[in-house]
């Protein structure tokens, strides 16, 4: 069942955290980035429950649950803030909301 | 078991690759969702089966279904996909993936001149998880409680006004 070299799990890792990085700069559509940000936090999981594969311990993978918690929480922040945006602007489109601009 | 790493790999990375391409937004979580599966094949290959559960019922189960019901609410309607579409043009894009590329041919650069260590086969199991989760980690599982709380409190602040 061994033999995966750890730095294929890590590289993974980044590409997928790196695809996250590029969709957010690329979509300006709020309900996008919001998905972008889920993948980013799971290839930052995925990195914890590699390093927790090489090394034999648990600690990786209870960080993950942390990481889990988190993106619940951001989750339910985003998608109320998407639904505020909706409500003021009629648009999912982030650049509309740039009252705060000099 | 290493099959299912490389084939659950390369099915995430696809998988993911899509969601940028789609402007339908049913169809971009519906590859999310696939993504989030192959991770979780993926965990279960490294040998993490609680890790592997809990992101099929917590990531794929509930924060998916999250992004379904706001859809649901939102009722989109096809101007918005039109809008999406316009922004997928190559002016826009390069820029961001010539700099993605840059960064993702260093880290795998980085990461291959290093000594080739291979992955331990044993299986780290739920209860060495819940043992570490409730030992010296107590204190990160209060405050993961606390940062709930503030999240479900957040969420109803924010959308008690938006939805009358």
């Amino acid at each position: 069942m061994a033999e995966i070299p750890t730095q294929y799990g890590i590289i993974l890792a980044a590409i997928l955290f790196s695809l996250g990085i590029a969709g957010i700069l690329i979509r300006r559509n709020i309900f996008f980035i919001l998905i972008f940000v889920e993948v980013m936090l799971n290839a930052a999981g995925l990195a914890f429950v590699v390093a927790a594969a090489r090394w034999g311990q648990a600690d990786g993978q209870v960080m993950f649950i942390f990481i889990l918690a988190t993106a619940a929480a951001e989750v339910a922040i985003g998608l109320g803030l998407l639904l505020r945006l909706h409500h003021l602007f009629k648009t999912l489109n982030v650049d509309q909301a740039s009252d705060l601009r000099g | 078991m290493i099959v299912a790493f490389y084939v659950a790999g390369g099915v995430a990375v696809l998988s993911t690759f899509l969601v940028i391409l789609q402007t339908n937004a049913i169809h971009a979580l519906l590859y999310t969702i696939l993504s989030l599966l192959s991770v979780a094949i993926v965990f279960f290959s490294l040998g993490a089966p609680l890790v592997a559960a809990l992101e099929v019922i917590v990531y794929a189960g509930a924060i998916m279904v999250l992004f379904v019901f706001v859809v649901m609410v939102l009722n989109l309607s096809p101007e918005t996909e039109g809008v999406d579409r316009a922004w997928l043009q190559p002016r826009t894009w390069t820029g961001p993936v010539i700099l993605t590329l840059i960064l993702i041919g260093e880290l795998v650069y980085i990461l291959m001149t290093r000594a080739g260590l291979t992955l331990e086969g044993a299986a780290i199991g739920p209860k060495q998880v819940s043992l570490a989760l409730y030992g010296p980690y107590l204190l990160g599982v209060e405050l993961a409680s606390i940062l709930l709380l503030a999240g479900l409190v957040g969420a109803y602040h924010l959308g008690r006004d938006a939805l009358d």
